[in-house]
């Protein structure tokens, strides 16, 4: 051996960097990925993530139908997105690299598991040649590790079957990668201690291949510099890491806590709604009661009955499920009793794409119902305001007497953000305000309950679970009389029936905020979204300003009814655009209830939208407006 | 210590306080009508509150029994009640959940509900008013008609075989399981008691005559001048015996099946003795499919008793076993029970 000293590795500082670990299903990636956010959020850096898996469990090994990817984005800064591109793509195998490299900018890094780079790898992923030997790759920097072999060599000696150490190459990677970033290597060996607890030979196979990546990073001499990204600036306070579907879980127990109502979650299994349903049904000291129920009807309808008995009724669901609920929202509609329907929406229609994020249910959540049967819609724009905006629609259900619908996604019910987290006594209080006793006074002077005399402000009908005497009730899905409640078909009653549930719900407006404009003086263009396409446009929007030029942002949160000052808001503006995840919903929406010429940006790909996108499409309206004016300005001068 | 929450003793009551004051819309000459009558008349002897009552239905005629009861009632949507029930007897242990269901709204449309609240054993009494035809829609084939009825919408006959309501609900796994008719209210009486005292889910099928669209349908088993000879009392630990002499009982042969046999020519000690409360439902099943259809003895009264538990209990107890293990939800706890950190 010579003995050349070794140059010490540079060490960089970055602002922000976007990392997307991509392999088989099964290789761990989700896991690594999740890892790596944590010790990130540990570090005290802003971060968002992507995880981006295929509907199946476990696809044929080393296709391009199995690649399964996980994305993050870390930040010194306060950033709203997981990233347009990655700067760092973690190929464990061919087809992880295929399906990923399009994705990638020119001079981004590739980290690849080298040892998976056979013919058979490569031909299962549809390379003709090996793109690592073709200069196909030349736009980048690639790196070649033999993950695999390192991994299996580094618990040789422990005894653990081949197989399993194979298996610990995702933390290999992780190692590599948390070298990379300086990232602190004690809490992932923790976690490993922790999480293989029992299953020593396994623990000690993945603390040995993490540390063997991290050892790799450092000693191989392949790597010209490490990086680091720093702490983020945040407010003082405790954090979590959380995904939107766990958010959605925490806003429901607050819910029941801020309520005094026992919560009760109707559900059945569906992708990507479930882990609402395993996060609550964890948390059982709260009182909390979970029904997997036989199909999704029957999940809606024993949260309805729930309702009834004077619980918080929740259920969850995605896809197919929300349509199969629909008859029993309309019987909602009619009893007026509150329910929660949460819709993690999916690609569609039918099975669609299942792990795949869209935002095309907002019509379903509008109008997907027989007859006229209004109800309230909220929407969550990020993984942490999935708890608030829970909150925000079990406080109008309650209060209204009314099946509301919470709309979240794909992209929010996986990805997470850091949240600062919150005191209870600072959340919203619910008052459940159930009836007392007899409301009416019949003409005989007996006393007498009427399930639906109105409560004057909110049109909202008293709430009279069974156990009173003296309330005794009976309501049902035919029309009944305005007052006592007993069923009435003639006209003019359903007529004045169907206009007071409208106007209830249409009252709404006056008990919701304003609509929240991020406003610079002198924008004449409006960006107006709802849900999931918070972050993108926040980002698109920012790149626009930094440009010097000037464009305004709203996003809509209550999205039925809308903000009463809605339609004044978007008169202000030359250009409205609103950029959905669908084709157009909340575009037709404002274009019919207001009359302006909203433009839609749309997009169905499965994955939620780049900033780039966002920017390019303001910056389009901006030279649009500006010709059109100068336009205006040459016509007015050779009029003269 | 003085116990301070001494209770309430239940109010006496009569039919009339279990009568609502709509008019009661059914045909005249509905069975529904003494069905009905049999409840309200019951409902005084069973020591229950009308407050903590609950009367649950779908769609159907039967259906809008919940608007005849002056208690807590629901008339949801078609074939869902058992599921609506479910979520409501779950949460609300305290009161008595009644679901009073159709053969359609039970065993066609609603069919998946009705098996999962039987299997889940929810603390929950099913009235089943089986007339073998749908009432509300005017008159077609139901999920329990017989093979080539014709009806409005089977001219040529019905092309299905039917449902056994009896063999579902033991199928199910049912935990309570009966049958009764509307011509005799005692029996009815009798036999709703039983099915309340239950704990669990309890499943009565009400043989129902549709005097409009299916009259007679039962009438050669329940008509009271066949009763005696069609209708087989089964009374649990007694020998199975019928007939206006008792002539008449009821044998398993080796193969485990059940015939009805002169007791002349077995002798007395070869009947079945009834057994409610055998934890195999083999007996209670084959005794279900005793009779092929209401034109043979069909044996009436309680098929199945036992004891299992029930699903909201269960449900009750992992929350209080929660509790005890863990304290009480500790909300800022649960913020932080994934990775929390600290920004200065």
């Amino acid at each position: 051996m010579s003995d050349t000293t070794i140059e010490p590795t540079h060490h960089q500082l970055i602002d922000r960097v976007v990392i997307r670990f991509a392999g088989d299903s099964g290789d761990g990636m989700q896991l690594a990925g999740d890892r790596f956010t944590t010790s990130s959020a540990l570090f005290g850096n802003d971060l968002a993530t992507f995880p981006d898996f295929p509907a199946e469990i476990r696809a044929p090994a080393g296709t391009l139908a199995g690649v399964s990817a996980f994305q993050v984005h870390i930040s010194d800064h306060d950033i709203s997105t997981p990233g347009d591109s990655p700067n760092v793509l973690v190929a464990m195998n061919p087809a992880a690299l295929r399906a990923n490299v399009a994705a990638l900018p020119q001079g981004a890094t590739i980290i690849v598991n080298s040892d998976a780079f056979d013919d058979r790898n490569l031909t299962k992923a549809g390379y003709e040649s090996d793109p690592l030997a073709d200069g196909s790759l030349s736009a980048f920097t690639v790196y070649e590790v033999p993950m695999t072999s390192i991994t299996t060599e580094s618990s040789k000696e422990i005894g653990v079957k081949p197989r399993d150490a194979e298996r610990s190459k995702n933390f290999f990677a992780l190692g590599l990668i948390s070298w990379l970033y300086t990232r602190p290597v004690e809490p992932t060996l923790e976690w490993i201690a922790e999480k293989y607890v029992g299953k020593e030979l396994i623990l000690e196979a993945n603390q040995r291949a993490f540390k063997a990546g991290y050892h790799f990073g450092e000693t191989a001499e392949l790597f010209e510099s490490s990086y680091e990204v720093r702490p983020a600036v945040l407010a003082p306070g405790e954090y979590a890491n959380i995904t939107g579907n766990t958010a959605a879980a925490w806003g429901l127990v607050a819910a029941s806590i801020r309520s005094g109502l026992p919560l009760f979650l109707g559900t059945y299994p569906i992708t990507p709604a479930s882990d609402i349903l395993h996060e609550l049904s964890k948390h059982k000291q709260f009182g909390v009661r979970t029904f997997q129920a036989e199909d999704e009807i029957s999940g809606i309808g024993a949260a309805l009955g729930a309702a009834f008995g004077g619980a918080l009724g929740v259920t969850t669901t995605s896809g197919p499920g929300i349509d199969l609920k629909a008859e029993m929202m309309g019987l909602a509609i009619s009893l007026e009793l509150p329910l929660l329907i949460i819709d993690i929406q999916r690609g569609g229609p039918s099975t669609g794409l299942p792990t795949k994020t869209e935002q095309a249910d907002l019509l379903h959540a509008m109008y997907g119902r027989h007859g006229e049967a209004p109800m309230p819609i909220i929407a969550a724009k990020t993984p942490s305001h999935c708890f608030d905006a829970t909150l925000e629609a079990v406080r109008i259900a309650v209060k209204y007497r009314t099946p509301v619908m919470l709309l979240s996604d794909g992209y929010l019910a996986n990805g997470t953000e850091p949240w600062k987290l919150p005191d209870l006594e600072s959340l919203p209080e619910i008052d459940p305000g159930f009836a007392t006793g007899p409301n009416h006074v019949e003409e005989d002077g007996t006393e007498d309950f009427w399930p639906y005399l109105r409560d004057e402000d909110t049109l909202a009908r008293p709430w009279a679970p069974p156990g009173l005497a003296g309330l005794e009730h009976r309501i049902g899905g035919l029309e009944k009389s305005d007052g006592p409640g007993n069923v009435a078909y003639d006209g003019a009653n359903h007529e004045h029936m169907t206009r007071l549930r409208a106007a209830k719900v249409a009252g709404i407006a006056a008990d919701i905020p304003p609509t929240d404009v991020d406003h610079e003086e002198g924008a004449e263009i409006l960006v107006i979204g709802w849900g999931s396409t918070y972050g993108a446009i926040a980002a698109g929007v920012q790149r626009v300003r930094a440009r010097g030029l000037k464009v305004d942002q709203a996003h809509l949160v209550h999205l039925n009814p809308f903000p009463a000052d809605l339609g004044d808001v978007l008169k202000r503006y030359e250009r409205v655009l609103v950029p959905e995840v669908n084709l157009g919903q909340l575009s037709r929406l404002l274009r019919a209830e207001y009359l302006v010429d909203a433009r839609s940006l749309t997009q169905v790909s499965g994955i939620p939208f780049r900033a780039a996108a966002m920017e390019s499409a303001i910056l389009q309206l901006i030279e649009e407006l500006t010709a059109e004016k100068k336009a205006e300005d040459d016509e007015e001068g050779s009029d003269r | 210590m003085t116990d301070v929450t001494e209770a309430v003793p239940v109010p006496l009551t009569t039919r009339k306080d279990w009568s609502s004051d709509q008019e009661v819309r059914w045909c005249p000459g509905c069975g529904d009508y003494s069905i009905l009558s049999a409840v309200q008349m019951l409902m005084p002897d069973l020591g229950v509150r009308r407050e903590s009552t609950v009367f649950l239905s779908g769609i159907g005629c039967a259906a809008r029994f919940p608007y005849y009861m002056d208690t807590y009632g629901m008339h949801s949507i078609h074939g869902r009640a058992p599921a609506i029930a479910t979520g409501l007897a779950t949460t609300r242990p305290d009161l008595d959940v009644w679901v009073v269901t159709g053969d359609g709204d039970a065993l066609s449309i609603g069919g998946n509900h009705l098996i999962h609240a039987l299997r889940r054993n929810v603390n929950i009494t099913i009235l089943l008013f089986n007339n073998q035809i749908y009432g509300l829609t005017k008159g077609q084939y139901s999920p329990t008609s017989e093979m080539a009825k014709v009806t409005k919408s089977t001219p040529f006959g019905s092309l299905e075989h039917p449902f056994n309501p009896l063999s579902l609900a033991l199928g199910a796994e049912a935990s309570f399981v009966a049958r009764t008719h509307d011509m005799d209210r005692k029996h009815m009486m009798e036999t709703f008691r039983r099915a309340h005292a239950h704990k669990g889910a309890s499943f009565v099928e009400i043989y129902q005559n549709c005097n409009v669209f299916n009259d007679g349908a039962f009438e050669q088993i329940t008509g009271k001048e066949h009763r005696a000879d069609m209708l087989i009392p089964l009374v649990h630990a007694e020998p199975i015996r019928f007939g206006a002499e008792g002539q008449f009982g009821v044998i398993m042969d080796p193969d485990g099946s059940v015939e009805v046999v002169l007791v002349a020519d077995v002798g007395e000690d070869a009947l079945l003795v009834h057994d409610e409360h055998k934890e195999n439902p083999g007996l209670a099943f084959q005794l279900s499919r005793l009779s092929r259809g209401p034109y043979e003895p069909t044996p009436v009264g309680v098929f199945r008793d036992v004891d299992h538990e029930e699903y909201g209990e269960q449900m009750a107890d992992q929350i209080a076993m929660a509790t005890e293990r863990r304290g009480p939800g500790d909300f800022a706890a649960l913020l932080r029970s994934g990775s929390s950190w600290t920004v200065e």
